[in-house]
Formats: C-alpha cells, sequence, structure tokens
C-alpha cells in the first residue's frame, strides 16, 4: 500500500478569497480523500436578529455576503412580506429583478475572473474584471452601493429607476454583451483553457442530486434546478430557460455560468420593456407573527433564509442556509480521485463563498 | 478548438487607454447616489432619536441632556437607514468617503436647534 499523506489547503491559500480548510489525504499526487472544516470566519448573523428591529435586519441580512448581498435583503424580505401578508407593488417587483440579475451578472464575472486566476490566466482575471466594473458602476447609479446596495426593503424598493435611465441601460447591456461574447469565446473554445479544465472535478448527475448540490453545481451536473422557475419576484412574467450542462466537470461549471450571464442580460432585457408605471413600496404596519421558509436563486444557487416572528419588533429566529455549505459535500467527492495540482480549479469551480456559509 | 482567441482582446487594450483611473492625480468615481458619510445640519435637529434607535449598527449616539449628536464613522455602516427615517429631514449623505484615520473616535456635533416659540405663549412672554 502507498504510504498516505496529509496536505493542509487553506484557510490562507492564494487561490481561496475566503478561508475555508481541507485536509487533503494523499496517496503519491493523488488525492483520496478531503475533509474539510469551515468557521473562521463566523459573525452570528443569525443571533442579531433577536436585538435589531425587523425593518432594520434587512441591512445586516444584505451584509451576510459581500457579492449576492441584493438577493439576502430580497429573500429576507420576501419571508416578512409573506409572514405579514404584504401586496408588494409590481413596480417594485420588476425592480428587484433588475437589481437580481445585475447582482448575478456582477458575481459570474467576479467568479470567471477569479477562475482565470486560479488556473493562471492573470489576463483574463483582468478583462474580466473591467467588464465587472461596468456592471457595479450601473449599481453605484441606481442604488448608490457598488456591492452593497441597500436598496431593498420591507414593503417595496427604496429607489425607483426612471425611464431616461432605464433605457440608458438597456443600451449599456447592448455593448456589455459584445464585450461578454468575445470573454466568453475565451474561456470556452480557448484550446489551451479547455485542455485544463475538461474532465477535471468530475460530478456525476446523481451524485450532485443525492449529495444536494445547488446552482451551477447541480446545473453542470445536468440537475435542471433553478428556483427562479419558481416565479419570486418578477420571474414567473419573464421567459427564460436555465443553462443546463450534462458533463459535470470544470468545464461545464464553467460553461453554465458563461451561458447565465446572458440569461440575465435576457431577463434585464425584457424586464425593462415590460416594467408597469406605479408606486414602488407600500407602508407596512405592525409586526410579524409566524415563521416562513423563503427561497431564492443566488448566483451560487438556492438561498434558503427560515424566519419565525412572535409579533413583537423583534424576530425570534432566523436560518440562513447558503448554496455555498450545500455544495461542501459534492466538493469533497469531486477532490476524490483527482490531483493534487487540479485541486485549486476545483475548489473555485464551486464559486465557494464562505463568509456566507458561516453567516 | 481554437488558438489565440485571446489575442484581439489583447490587442486592443494594448492599444487603448486604460481601464483604471489614476487616482489621486484624478478624482475618483461618484455619482449623486454614492453613500459617502451622513452628516447633519445641526440647526434643524430636533432631538428626537430616531435616527440612533434605527441605526443597525448603533453608531449615532444622541445626548439629549447635553444636545449633542454623535457618530463612530468607523461602526457607521452608511446604510442610509437614518436619513430616511428622520422625520425632519436634517441627515444627508455626502457623496464623499470619510478620510483615512489612525485612532478611532467619534464626531460629536453640538445641536443648536432652538424650539420656536408658540405664538400663544409669545403673547404671554410679552404679555
Amino acid at each position: 500500500m502507498t504510504k498516505q499523506i496529509i496536505i493542509p489547503f487553506g484557510p490562507q491559500h492564494p487561490v481561496l478569497p475566503e478561508p475555508i480548510h481541507l485536509d487533503l489525504v494523499l496517496e503519491d499526487e493523488m488525492v483520496v480523500e478531503a475533509i474539510p472544516s469551515i468557521g473562521y470566519i463566523h459573525r452570528g448573523f443569525e443571533k442579531l436578529v433577536e436585538k435589531r428591529e425587523f425593518t432594520e435586519y434587512v441591512y445586516v441580512a444584505e451584509r451576510t455576503c459581500g457579492i449576492c448581498s441584493f438577493i439576502h435583503g430580497l429573500t429576507y424580505c420576501q419571508g416578512i412580506e409573506e409572514i405579514m401578508k404584504v401586496e408588494v407593488p409590481e413596480r417594485a417587483l420588476y425592480l428587484r429583478t433588475i437589481w437580481s440579475e445585475y447582482s448575478r451578472l456582477h458575481s459570474h464575472l467576479l467568479w470567471l475572473g477569479l477562475f482565470a486566476d486560479s488556473f493562471g490566466f492573470e489576463n483574463l482575471f483582468m478583462n474580466a474584471w473591467r467588464i465587472r466594473e461596468r456592471i457595479l458602476d450601473v449599481m453605484e447609479q441606481t442604488t448608490g452601493g457598488r456591492v452593497i446596495q441597500g436598496s431593498c426593503k420591507i414593503g417595496g424598493v427604496r429607489r425607483d429607476i426612471n425611464g431616461e435611465k432605464l433605457a440608458q441601460m438597456s443600451k449599456d447591456l447592448d455593448s456589455i454583451q459584445q464585450e461578454l461574447e468575445e470573454l466568453t469565446n475565451v474561456f470556452l473554445r480557448d484550446a489551451s483553457i479547455k485542455h485544463r479544465l475538461k474532465n477535471v472535478g468530475v460530478l456525476s448527475r446523481d451524485d450532485a442530486y443525492s449529495l444536494g448540490a445547488a446552482g451551477p453545481t447541480a446545473r453542470g451536473s445536468g440537475v435542471a434546478i433553478d428556483l427562479r422557475k419558481t416565479g419570486y419576484a418578477a420571474y414567473g412574467k419573464l421567459n427564460f430557460q436555465p443553462a443546463v450542462e450534462s458533463d459535470g466537470d470544470c468545464y461545464a461549471r464553467c460553461m453554465v455560468r458563461c451561458r447565465e450571464l446572458f440569461t440575465s442580460i435576457d431577463l434585464i432585457q425584457q424586464a425593462i420593456r415590460k416594467i408597469p408605471d406605479g408606486p414602488t413600496d407600500v407602508k407596512v404596519t405592525g409586526a410579524p407573527d409566524g415563521e416562513y421558509f423563503t427561497r431564492s436563486e443566488q448566483p451560487r444557487g438556492e438561498l434558503v433564509h427560515y424566519l419565525k416572528g412572535n409579533g413583537t419588533k423583534f424576530l425570534v429566529r432566523s436560518r440562513i442556509r447558503t448554496p455555498t455549505l450545500t455544495n461542501i459535500p459534492p466538493l469533497v467527492k469531486m477532490l476524490q480521485g483527482c490531483e493534487l495540482a487540479d485541486v485549486p480549479v476545483i475548489v473555485l469551480s464551486i464559486d465557494p463563498c464562505i463568509s456566507c456559509t458561516e453567516r | 478548438m481554437a488558438f489565440f482567441e485571446m489575442a484581439k482582446t489583447a490587442l486592443r487594450t494594448v492599444l487603448s487607454r486604460p481601464a483604471t483611473i489614476r487616482y489621486p492625480f484624478e478624482p475618483a468615481k461618484k455619482t449623486l447616489l454614492t453613500r459617502g458619510h451622513v452628516t447633519i445640519d445641526e440647526s434643524k435637529c430636533i432631538s428626537c432619536g430616531t435616527c440612533q434607535r434605527k441605526c443597525p449598527a448603533q453608531a449615532i449616539l444622541l445626548n439629549k441632556e447635553e444636545k449633542t449628536w454623535q457618530i463612530d464613522r468607523l461602526r457607521c455602516v452608511v446604510c442610509n437607514s437614518c436619513i430616511d427615517t428622520c422625520p425632519v429631514k436634517c441627515l444627508f449623505m455626502d457623496t464623499q468617503y470619510t478620510a483615512p484615520v489612525v485612532s478611532r473616535g467619534v464626531d460629536i456635533i453640538t445641536i443648536t436647534y432652538v424650539k420656536p416659540v408658540k405664538a400663544a405663549d409669545k403673547g404671554e412672554a410679552q404679555g
């Protein structure tokens, strides 16, 4: 039997933007087992729900994650609105959809950049982030914040976007789309990248399903789960098909995200065309009494917020389950049998967001 | 399978202007809505304390006896909550970020608002 050695990977590693620790059990250069451990950046957001009024907790919920912050805020607001039976105006739902899709665009571009960096293509990393900057600019112009938007509130949205700005956004997206086509062609067609990603970190459809993979990790393995199809916010009124690939390797996951960029642009364009006039918020009185599980599609997969109120201004329980947490068991499965040199690429391929995971 | 897929982009990047701003020689990007830091019009503040209660980061402290309004800039998460809830609209968002500091501290502002004397009281005072 070959001698086994354990190599610690993380929490500080050049490829990891956030700390997660993996103990890699190796036989020669091959990983036979990966043992993950988290807990480096736990901040206790769920407990904070007892100390902040439910209306102010939106700001805390948003700060759970620095990348998909808007969607955290949106999901929390949705939960409270369901408990309190608040009817959100149509225009607010469309604006929420637009900002959610902008978040997805910026998150996927961030990931494409980091992914390029993980296989050593720094120029591509810079190019992805240059396009991302244009998305962030729109976010800042419409909400006031680049990554923490703070534009969602219980009963609607805090800010409106006027027709002129919407038309300009639509025009900008056309030129962004052209740049994205160029960028994604490099990811999907370039010989060296294809060689690096094909058949690396393969996750079968059955494994993806039984281990509870979420988002692009699941869709890259052929599991067509997309929470946007449940029709929350204004997604029910927009027409789209989730991107699904069947290979289950790093290339398939990359391809899913590349295709989702264009789905997001299409969704924003549809929302801009269909957005109705009207108020953007309703006045909310009283306090939530009851409990609710609310779900939404983050750039990384399914996000679940569980909220429980007792009729006072302070909720009694909040539970946040983020997609990265559910993607860790599939990651461990992917790492079994891979080469040590492939570990950084495979870890990055699930788009780990550890701050989210530990809340 | 393609080779040199990146060449076109790389060539254009070489020939175009840099995507970055030469900060601090050029000013940083700002928009009308940019959340920089919170400012107060001390002559309008009625010391109601709503901003303090609604602050999710507990950065604001209002002292009604001493008539001071203080904010810890390092605690403030610049969320706009205080500005949205202020009943007399005496709080504003400045688009400029605060300058870096080397030590913790709070900004203390003395409230200069004077409650206007009502017409009836005025009459009594004069009478």
